[in-house]
């Protein structure tokens, strides 16, 4: 589904992602974990299209097409969704409209016909359910006066409704009290299917928990230093990210 | 020098012309009152952006164009395109003016409450002159302003209305100005007079609108009295030409606990100063100024206002909004003085603009003055641009880019149409700033 080559990303003339090899399948969920500043928000803006970053070599592959020469509104058309890490706050526009716009541009793009306000609401009701959320939070202004929780739960619940192929979600999970965790968790595993991806972007073990990864990738410096299976959660969780950079920097010394 | 000169004989010869053709209607004081006013504009002359209230503004241009007075065009207007201008379908009484001039087979007056008077200012100045000799140029002063002084010498005709003590006019009058100028370049001066005596509410809704994108003038002055306990909610909408002038002044006069609430929307114009003044004067008025002015291309807009606090316990409320595409540009001057009479005022003003190109230009400056020592005042303005991670948010949910400009465009401006107390013309304005914005982003992408 989604397979990057050699990626590298620079911001304001600085190097921030040095070489990355991912690939996703169908029916997987990855999580990519690090400590701060190894480059997990860059990598994860940067599937979605943000345009802050130059990308200087490598490439980005999306269920075959080249992801790195599409508009975020194509990417998010052909499936891609991001859960940002800040969701942005939209005065004056309303949480159901903006929803509203979105999933029904992503509609017309699949050739299927656009929802009513009838029908949307219809939607909504069921996946507002799920995310634990009050029909009042659709007749706010996008993400104003929201707690961190609710501004979480609010991408999550975008993400149920837009029904993506493709999650990236960018530390969904931080700041969140034990509830509200095990909500976004619970969305997260309702979404999964054979014929979709989940990118989980975090700094935390705690998530793992509730939803299990097919695999675990470590980023450090702008690079995967080292991947794994669910286990490797668990050992950085107790050993922390230390022994993981001074392997890291042995194999780079042996292999130069 | 003699190219100013030449402008302001133009106007000088004009009168002559406009007090022996006979159309200086009216007593023999209303048309002292023109004599005045035709003296004061030969001392003022047009002002020049070294006058401080004009400084961004050059009126030029438009001086040397000879304007004449516009006649009444009717073959401009076919029923169609007078039913395309905005509100007609609003409910209640509507006066219209072509050219200035009113037009009873085009109006519509309903059953209007005992005692209230709606109509043409030139038929009460003529027939019953004593209803308007009270008020009429005695609140927008023409000495300091060449073009109040330009309406005043030559005023004749535009809306009179007035409601009487203690009546509640349920539905909006409209007062909807079309122009149309189809062989040579014409000028209007509608002057309107709107009275509600105390404990009275009217809605009032000012509608400037062209038929066709021709060149003319619109020089427009509006009072307004509101008596003691009275409730006035004034809506100005200007969608002029594109290669329009239009100049106007409203000034109101607040009595005793009043509350008076001004919206001015500016859409249309290529050039386009809009003076609001309000003087407060009596205790525990409320007085609320909001404003939009949504321009592109070349066009110009100077909105300049005024809020006098006289006297104690006064609140006012002023919130003006631009959005300034392309190679517009804007002018905010926001006044507010407080008396020294005025204490425990309450104001706060602020102006916020939207720039969305690089060439858009927008001059804005606050100003308090404040002589009372017992107040609460506050003032702010911001200039910027659309915000960039709004637009990715929006993007990455699927929306295309200029849909998602306008549609923070729409919020942007869609605060001041939020405050509108009246349903009926806060959705149509609505759909008229959709529109707009819709065309602006279609306009782009097909460039």
């Amino acid at each position: 589904m989604l397979e990057v080559r050699n990626l590298h990303v620079s911001a304001g003339g600085k190097e921030i992602l040095r070489g990355i090899d991912l690939k996703v399948n169908a029916g997987e969920i990855h999580a990519i974990m690090g400590p701060n500043g190894s480059g997990k928000s860059t990598l994860a803006q940067l599937l979605a299209g943000r345009e802050t970053y130059q990308v200087t070599d490598g490439e980005v592959f999306y269920e075959g097409k080249d992801l790195l020469r599409m508009s975020p509104e194509e990417r998010a058309r052909e499936g891609i969704f991001l859960a940002f890490q800040y969701p942005v706050e939209i005065p004056g526009v309303t949480n159901a409209y903006f929803l509203k716009a979105g999933l029904n541009a992503i509609r017309k793009h699949r050739g299927l016909d656009e929802l009513d306000a009838m029908e949307f609401l219809e939607l909504l009701r069921e996946k507002l359910k799920l995310v634990d959320m009050d029909q009042s939070f659709m007749n706010r202004p996008v993400n104003e006066g929201f707690s961190g929780g609710e501004k979480k739960r609010n991408e999550i619940l975008q993400m149920t409704v837009l029904d993506p192929k493709l999650a990236i979600l960018d530390e969904t999970d931080s700041g969140l009290d034990i509830d509200a965790l095990k909500i976004v968790a619970e969305g997260i595993n309702k979404l999964r299917r054979a014929d979709n991806a989940t990118v989980l972007v975090t700094h935390y073990q705690r998530v793992l928990n509730y939803i299990t990864p097919d695999h675990v990738h470590v980023l450090m410096d702008g690079r995967i230093v080292l991947s794994g299976g669910k286990e490797l959660a668990l050992e950085l969780e107790g050993r922390g990210y230390d022994w993981v950079k001074e392997e890291a920097e042995t194999v780079q010394r042996t292999s130069t | 020098m003699s190219q100013v000169l030449e402008e302001r004989d133009h106007y000088l010869s004009s009168f002559e012309r406009f007090e022996k053709n006979g159309a200086a209607r009216g007593p023999s004081w209303a048309h002292r009152i023109r004599k005045a006013a035709i003296a004061r504009f030969a001392d003022l002359g047009f002002p020049t952006t070294r006058h401080e209230e004009w400084k961004y503004t050059r009126v030029a241009p438009m001086a040397k164009i000879p304007f004449q007075p516009a006649g009444y065009e009717p073959d401009r207007l076919a029923p169609g395109k007078l039913a395309r201008a905005a509100f007609l379908q609003l409910p209640g009484c509507r006066l219209v003016f072509v050219n200035g001039r009113y037009r009873r087979e085009l109006s519509s007056l309903r059953l209007l409450p005992e005692g209230m008077k709606a109509g043409s200012l030139v038929a009460i100045l003529d027939a019953d002159p004593e209803w308007v000799e009270p008020h009429l140029a005695r609140h927008a002063s023409y000495q300091d302003h060449a073009f109040v002084a330009l309406n005043t010498a030559f005023l004749q005709d535009g809306a009179f209305v007035y409601v009487p003590k203690g009546t509640v006019v349920e539905e909006p009058i409209q007062l909807l100005f079309v122009s149309a100028s189809p062989q040579e370049a014409t000028v209007s001066h509608p002057r309107n007079l709107i009275v509600v005596d105390r404990d009275s509410q009217a809605v009032i809704i000012e509608n400037y609108v062209s038929v066709e994108n021709d060149v003319y003038f619109t020089n427009a002055v509006t009072e307004i009295v509101a008596g003691e306990n009275a409730v006035i909610d004034h809506y100005k909408v200007q969608r002029e030409s594109d290669q329009a002038f239009h100049v106007a002044t409203l000034q109101a006069r607040l009595d005793r606990s009043s509350n008076f609430s001004s919206h001015s929307i500016a859409l249309g114009g290529a050039l386009v100063r809009n003076d609001v003044n309000a003087v407060l004067d009596g205790e525990g008025i409320e007085c609320i100024l909001n404003g939009l002015y949504l321009v592109a291309g070349e066009q110009h807009v100077d909105n300049h206002t005024r809020i006098d606090h006289v006297k104690p316990h006064g609140t006012s409320r002023e919130l003006y909004k631009g959005v300034l595409d392309g190679k517009a540009s804007g002018v905010f001057n926001g006044k507010i003085f407080v008396h020294k009479a005025a204490q425990k005022t309450d104001a706060k003003q602020t102006n916020k603009n939207l720039l969305l190109s690089e060439e858009a230009l927008i001059d804005t400056k606050p100003q308090l003055e404040i002589y009372a020592d017992d107040v609460k005042c506050t003032h702010g303005s911001t200039i910027g641009q659309i915000d960039q991670d709004a637009m990715f948010y929006l993007r990455s949910r699927g929306m295309g880019s200029e849909a998602a400009r306008s549609l923070l465009t729409y919020a942007f401006a869609g605060e001041i149409l939020s405050r509108m107390k009246v349903e009926a013309i806060r959705s149509q304005l609505d759909h008229l700033l959709v529109t707009r914005l819709q065309k602006g982003s279609q306009a782009e992408e097909t460039s």
